[in-house]
């Protein structure tokens, strides 16, 4: 079967562990105020390739990728299940470490026959990057145009599958950078056994030109970028928040 | 053993001129970080404010602060300099007072004479004089022996940066010599060398023997030259820091002998270590202390400067001395070279700051220890001044005692040397064979009349025979041209002192060079896939092209186009080879311009791969600028399929990337999540 894709980026280095060949799925349901690949929302449009050419296309830059291995991005992967199922399952036939960088905003876990896919596309999966956009639901709609139910789920049914994660966090002045949301997203990610790392992005404004070149109005225009101190803090009061949560949990009476 | 020597492990080094025996015997590879590393001492910290308020004053002296104009630079012509004698514990500059430029007219008496004059000096008239009508130079030795030939197709830039003018460089002594026998014993060496040559005397045997003749003269200035600094060179260095000192002089007498193109050191580094070891474990000197000694070294090499035109910096995009100190690496025993000074001279990126000279040049293998690893990808975010080159392929033909020349040249020290010899120009050469070898600018014939391509549409299997006529042509009156170069720098402006430093057996590289190679690549990858047109004069010669359809474009990864390139770099390597080089050199050819590029763009009419006259070709085997558009590795993958058995003295790709597309910044990602709770954990009890 064939995928629909946006674009691959050869030298891939801020999407996973080590060098790797980033691929990015044409697609997205969210409309994230400060997302910066709008042009990867449409479902049509992209270029359609088959997981041979992707995995032919790798192999033969492969020893760039010692170390580092393959993400899946986009868009929102997870729109093309089979798709990035199959190049899962292929890359990891071949040793290839997989890294998929979702949102989780399609995850059912009352959808059994998607929960089943889902379950499959883990098996090959060595990494996921789960973007944790807003902790506060009422806060995350308007943000994404989506409630984070299903999301906060999905970051525990990885948990429970003891799937390793990164949670990546982007820090936006103004709408992602309030102090007792970046702790209550830390006492959230607290409870989860499984996060092997914290990637807090500052929000940055390079996605602009994208929007103008596409017609589109940007959404934050009024908004400036988000400073590396601002980050480094919003980053501490998130770790100060895990750190609760596990020092809480390890201090809970038996039950 | 000599008393120099106490505590080193003995070996076949005592008895012969053997510095790779005695490092193997002796050096202690450090696996370890860089925790142990100290920062700068008030003295460095005084000498370097000292040196940045005189490099403000030369830039705003224009570029120049002094220059001598009279005395003729010897390796004893002048009398010791300082910065401040009892601060500097490295010593030694090319005339008495830093930052004065030395008057080096062996290579071309026009050259120095135009180098005073385009920044406000005056040579003095008898030193003109003198070298117009009674010592020639190195550039007047050429000319008399060009040919018409040669000569139009320098001025037409088909062959460019000739080393005809000025000294070719790309020699390396072995600086380490000097520290480790000391001269008394390099003196005899060489005697015994001039003792026992061949009695026959054919014009070689008498050139071999008055080579040896100047090599010694040239050892025993070197020794005067320690002396005018207090330094007893006669005898080996008994600790580190003479280890140090002596080895700078040595390279200081070179570049006070040479104003090369590129006069680099070698590799010292490990060399150095053995006695930080020794004296770092016997309690002679402290960490301190030996790091003082390396920054002061690399200061002084900082301020290694040469008298140039202004048309030379424009060629080469500033004033470089390409100081190239080649680190690390893995020896032929398996067990890597990385020693806790390939630290401490990657430390002086922080401890005096970042700067382009040493052009400090990491052998990389992918088997270098993790600790140095992470060590040199830190240097490299912070300072963007390391240099990396591929020790696994390099290691095969050079084994491990190697160090490079300029950006990429790789020579055993001491016993291989390179006759340096710019670069042919690959896109211009195929402009010659669509016209039949008149050049595309100046409309003059300067290649040979072979029949031109006339058709309107250009047909691949036309241009390719057609050019690879013209590529032998080429290939036959570069090396040529050569040859005649590196007779009179022989003659003229022999390298005495860097020679000396030489095994009396050596490898001469016979070095060539190509430029514009991602131009050639595409135009024939679009006369292949595309349709190309040609747009001719009113005298029927082809002045541009009209590109109709796209092609595969060199950079992309891309099979189609990237063996073209392939086959280019083989089949102009094979012509190189078809021709007699001087003193047997064995032919090697670059792919490396890092900034002439430009230039040679600019002396190129419009070619058919769509580029514009005039336009900048892409440095030297990278993609040409915008058609690479598949990421960084698809880009680095088409120049990996060059064939290095052909290019074997160096392919070079010229990647800049911004920080943040190079990895994560520590600070706000959490890479490893238990780590940072525990710092954030330990920063909350404080």
């Amino acid at each position: 079967m064939t995928g629909s894709i946006h674009s691959i980026e050869s030298f891939g280095t801020v999407d996973g562990p080590g060098v790797r060949m980033v691929v990015f799925l044409q697609g997205c349901p969210m409309r994230c105020q400060y997302c910066h690949n709008p042009d990867t929302w449409k479902m049509a449009g992209g270029t359609e390739m088959t997981v041979e050419e992707i995995l032919k296309q790798y192999e033969s830059s492969q020893n760039f990728y010692r170390g580092g291995g393959l993400t899946a991005t986009g868009g929102e992967p997870m729109m093309q299940l089979e798709f990035v199922t199959e190049l899962f399952e292929a890359a990891r036939e071949k040793d290839i470490h997989t890294c998929l960088d979702t949102s989780g905003v399609t995850f059912r876990r009352d959808d059994k026959a998607f929960l089943s896919k889902v379950e499959r596309l883990l098996k090959s999966t060595s990494l996921v990057m789960l973007d944790l956009k807003h902790i506060d639901d009422e806060k995350h709609k308007p943000l994404t145009g989506h409630s984070n139910n299903n999301i906060l789920d999905f970051a525990r049914y990885l948990d429970e599958l003891e799937v390793p994660v990164w949670v990546r966090h982007v820090v936006v002045p103004g709408l992602t950078d309030h102090e007792p949301d970046l702790y209550r997203l830390g006492r959230f990610i607290g409870e989860l056994k499984n996060v092997k790392a914290l990637d807090v992005l500052p929000y940055h404004d390079m996605g602009k030109v994208k929007y103008e070149s596409l017609g589109m109005e940007y959404p934050l225009k009024d908004v400036p970028p988000m400073s590396k101190e601002g980050a480094v803090a919003a980053k501490k009061i998130i770790l100060k928040g895990i750190k609760d949560a596990r020092l809480d949990k390890a201090n809970r009476p038996c039950s | 053993m000599r008393p120099e020597w106490k505590a080193f492990n003995g070996g076949a080094w005592e008895r012969e001129v053997n510095v790779r025996d005695f490092i193997q015997k002796n050096y202690t590879p450090y696996d370890g970080d860089d925790s142990f590393l100290v920062g700068a001492t008030d003295a460095t910290k005084e000498l370097w404010k000292q040196v940045l308020e005189l490099s403000k004053k030369e830039r705003e002296a224009g570029g120049v602060l002094d220059m001598d104009t009279k005395v003729v630079s010897s390796l004893i012509s002048h009398g010791p300099g300082y910065l401040n004698k009892d601060l500097e514990t490295i010593v030694g500059f090319q005339t008495e007072k830093p930052f004065k430029r030395s008057l080096q007219p062996y290579g071309g008496i026009r050259m120095a004479e135009k180098a005073c004059a385009d920044n406000g000096y005056t040579l003095d008239p008898e030193v003109k004089e003198f070298f117009l009508a009674h010592r020639k130079t190195h550039n007047a030795g050429v000319f008399d022996g060009y040919t018409q030939e040669m000569r139009d197709c320098r001025s037409s830039h088909i062959i460019t940066g000739l080393p005809d003018a000025y000294g070719r460089g790309r020699i390396i002594g072995d600086y380490r010599r000097v520290a480790l026998y000391g001269i008394d014993f390099l003196i005899l060496d060489k005697e015994d060398q001039k003792d026992t040559t061949s009695t026959v005397m054919y014009a070689d045997v008498i050139r071999d023997r008055e080579e040896l003749s100047e090599q010694i003269r040239a050892l025993k200035d070197l020794k005067k030259l320690g002396q005018i600094y207090g330094c007893d060179l006669s005898r080996p260095a008994a600790n580190v820091q003479e280890a140090i000192q002596w080895t700078y002089l040595s390279y200081l007498a070179a570049v006070k002998d040479q104003n090369g193109a590129a006069m680099s050191l070698g590799r010292t580094s490990t060399f150095i270590d053995v006695y930080a070891q020794r004296d770092l474990e016997a309690g002679t000197f402290t960490e301190e202390q030996i790091q003082e000694f390396v920054d002061h070294f690399v200061m002084k090499l900082r301020l290694v400067k040469f008298a140039r035109t202004p048309e030379y910096n424009e060629l080469f995009s500033g004033d470089p001395t390409w100081v190239t100190e080649s680190i690390a690496g893995v020896g032929i025993d398996g067990r890597h070279l990385v020693t806790k000074s390939s630290f401490r001279y990657l430390h002086t990126l922080s401890t005096l700051g970042t700067a382009p000279e040493p052009n400090l040049t990491v052998l990389w293998s992918t088997r270098l220890p993790e600790g140095f690893k992470r060590f040199c990808a830190k240097s490299s975010i912070e300072s963007s001044a390391i240099q990396y080159e591929n020790d696994d392929l390099m290691r095969v033909t050079h084994g491990d005692d190697y160090a490079i020349a300029c950006c990429v040249s790789s020579m055993r020290v001491g016993k291989e040397m390179q006759f340096f010899g710019a670069r042919a120009n690959l896109a211009k050469c195929l402009l010659y064979s669509i016209n039949g070898g008149v050049d595309e600018i100046s409309k003059k014939q300067i290649g040979p009349k072979y029949r031109p391509i006339t058709s309107e549409y250009l047909e691949y299997d036309e241009v390719l025979e057609s050019y690879k006529q013209m590529m032998k042509w080429l290939a036959s009156v570069y090396v040529n041209t050569l040859n005649i170069i590196h007779y009179m720098h022989d003659k003229y402006s022999y390298e005495r002192i860097q020679m000396a430093l030489h095994d009396r057996e050596v490898t001469r590289w016979f070095a060539t060079g190509i430029a514009g190679l991602s131009v050639v690549a595409d135009s024939l990858s679009a006369i292949k896939y595309a349709k190309v047109k040609a747009i001719r004069d009113e005298n029927g010669i082809v002045t541009d092209y009209e590109v109709e359809g796209d092609f595969p474009k060199f950079g992309n990864n891309d099979d189609r186009v990237d063996l073209i390139a392939h086959d280019l770099v083989h089949t102009f390597m094979t012509y190189i080879k078809e021709n007699h080089t001087y003193r047997n050199g064995i032919a090697t050819t670059s792919i490396l311009t890092i900034t002439s590029n430009v230039v040679y763009g600019k002396n190129t009419g419009a070619t058919p791969d769509g580029r514009k006259k005039g336009d900048a070709f892409a440095p030297g085997a990278n993609p040409m600028h915008h058609r690479d558009t598949h990421g960084a590795v698809a880009s680095l993958a088409s120049v990996a399929k060059l064939p290095f058995k052909d290019a074997q003295d160096g392919i070079s790709n010229t990647f800049s990337i911004i920080p943040g597309a190079l990895g994560k910044e520590d600070q706000i990602f959490s890479g490893d999540l238990e780590v940072d709770l525990e710092l954030e954990l330990s920063e909350d009890q404080k």
